[in-house]
């Protein structure tokens, strides 16, 4: 039992610390990944998180394959392909979803056009699917510092954003910034993304976030228990993907979000709201 | 349900002032030939109007003929084209506004005190706790609605018309001067209908303004005092007898269809 789940935690650094990283991840994602299912933005998440990928490239043609020049660089062209895809909206006939789904392809593209030409095939591996068994101390300083930044603006603005959530119509009718808390919240979505991009590559950085959190809506009725059941589910799926990862030499990305499907599986079948015992739940 | 980052997009947007506020008499909300402007058609054009503080007003009108834009631009949220909105004796934060119903999500995992207590936000801000007197406010309004033992009922839980009675328990808690409530009763069963009207003549005698969009035309003729009847360029305002009269609808069933001929699929007001 030791031997399988304890040792070998004990006996590698590397997975020390990523196993570190997934558990700060996973306390930052569970939240935001929340509220994102809660606001319907969904698919601003997967937008969002691909759009990451051509400012990373940037990044890494600055400063190799460092997480805090590719962190920026995903961070800043993630916010812009976001309010470009705004302003598209606002502009023209096209819905949200379509000027962001048109505006993913095109970063995606260029992103890996970026990396292909100038670094390796390997970088590209890298940078797509995540390599969260080569985090150092500085790129766990730079998850662990966007988790606590992010419960910090959660716990200050909860109960705003959670009106903005449910009504957004209503606080910007009684004159309550709206809009601001808005753009707090989708920092925190980018930050997020951010870190969980060396861990889980840009492809499927949004995982950590989407899979807990539709996961625990089918658990809990309350926001607050929302939020704790879908960072036990991500911390749980961090772990067991890390240990599968690590006994079955599966690559670590792919098998925290298995994980977190399998849970996600388990909870349509087994949860008081999932499908097999939907009843009070009316549409 | 507004779009999520072109809500974002406007706060880089310096957002023009609407509606302008004034002390003086009466108090209420004057309409000065007010034009919406949509990039395809005009929707509201040359209104002019004026609501009293304290009355009651229904706005009737087709699909499409200004109504919830008429209420939007009233709350700064649509910018008109040309023409003036003035609110006497009272500031745009003092307007309590029910949104329709199906811009919300009934599924949101929060429980029905949750919902009421955003009542109360500009009271208690983002920090504080809410008081004994603001909990006590707070069963007060969900009685009012006749939902007393349901503070900690989620919303989930709920029928169409005990959702819409606790966003009416929230206007109650807003305690604003003037409510606006746009196809309030739509989805709502008749006995609902009957217990929250009685609620909207309680606010009108304690003295507020409420105007509802409404389609119901009994409805209106049975509880309004006042209607102002929109069909775009096309709009008759006073007491309901003399705007609900056959010929005036007549006409406004006439105005609509001139447009929904000359347009086909075009954006609704």
């Amino acid at each position: 039992m030791v031997d399988f789940f304890i040792s070998p935690f004990a006996d590698y650094i590397f997975l020390r610390r990523a196993l570190m990283a997934c558990m700060a991840l996973a306390l930052g994602c569970g939240p935001v990944g929340v509220l994102l299912v809660l606001r319907r933005m969904s698919l601003m998440g997967d937008a969002l998180s691909h759009a990451i990928l051509p400012g990373a490239a940037i990044g890494f043609l600055i400063g190799g394959l460092s997480l805090p020049a590719m962190g920026l660089g995903g961070f800043v062209v993630g916010f812009i392909v976001a309010s470009l895809s705004g302003v598209i909206s606002r502009f023209t006939i096209l819905n949200e979803d379509a000027s962001f789904a048109g505006f993913y392809l095109i970063s995606l593209a260029l992103g890996v056009l970026i990396i292909s030409t100038q670094g390796s095939q390997v970088d590209l591996m890298h940078i797509l699917f995540g390599t969260i068994l080569a985090v150092d101390n500085t790129s766990l300083f730079m998850v662990t510092g966007i988790t606590t930044f992010t419960l910090c603006i959660l716990a200050i603005i909860y109960r705003p954003l959670l009106i903005e959530c449910f009504d957004p119509g209503f606080l910007r009718v009684i004159g309550g910034w709206g809009g601001m808390y808005h753009f707090l919240f989708l920092v925190l979505v980018a930050l997020n993304l951010v870190a969980a991009f060396q861990a889980l590559g840009t492809l499927m950085a949004l995982g950590m976030m989407m899979l807990p959190a539709v996961s625990s809506r089918l658990w809990a009725r309350h926001v607050w228990s929302l939020f704790l059941f879908s960072s036990f589910f991500a911390v749980l799926s961090g772990y067991f993907g890390l240990l599968l990862s690590y006994h079955l030499e599966w690559p670590s990305g792919p098998s925290i979000i298995l994980m977190a499907g399998l849970i996600y599986g388990v909870s349509l079948l087994i949860a008081p709201f999932g499908a097999l015992k939907r009843q009070q739940g009316r549409d | 349900m507004e779009h999520a980052s072109s809500s974002f997009w406007n706060i880089f947007q310096k957002k023009h002032k609407v509606v302008h506020c004034e002390v003086g008499d009466p108090p209420g909300i004057e309409i000065k030939n007010l034009t919406v402007t949509y990039p395809q058609n005009t929707v509201i054009s040359g209104l002019t109007c004026h609501f009293d503080i304290p009355s009651l007003w229904a706005i009737v009108g087709p699909n499409g003929g200004g109504k919830s834009t008429l209420l939007r631009a009233l709350l700064g949220l649509q910018q008109p084209t040309t023409g003036k909105v003035i609110f006497r004796n009272f500031c745009p934060c003092d307007v309590a506004y029910l949104a329709q119903q199906n811009q919300l999500d009934r599924r949101f995992p929060l429980t029905v005190g949750d919902t009421i207590a955003m009542g109360l936000f500009r009271e208690v801000g983002i920090f504080r706790r809410y008081t004994k007197e603001q909990r006590g406010k707070m069963q007060a309004a969900l009685e009012q609605v006749g939902l007393a033992s349901f503070a900690k009922t989620p919303l989930q839980a709920l029928s169409g018309g005990q959702f819409q009675r606790v966003l009416f328990a929230r206007l109650i808690l807003q305690d604003a001067p003037v409510i606006f409530l746009d196809e309030p009763f739509t989805g709502v069963d008749t006995r609902t209908i009957a217990d929250l009207m009685k609620l909207v003549h309680v606010w009108v005698q304690e003295k507020r303004l409420v105007i509802a969009v409404l389609h119901d035309t009994a409805l209106v003729n049975e509880h309004f005092p006042n209607t102002l009847l929109l069909a775009r360029q096309f709009y008759r305002k006073g007491s309901t007898e003399k705007v609900l009269t056959k010929a005036n609808i007549q006409s406004m069933i006439e105005t609509s269809q001139a447009w929904e001929a000359m347009i086909g699929e075009g954006p609704h007001g």
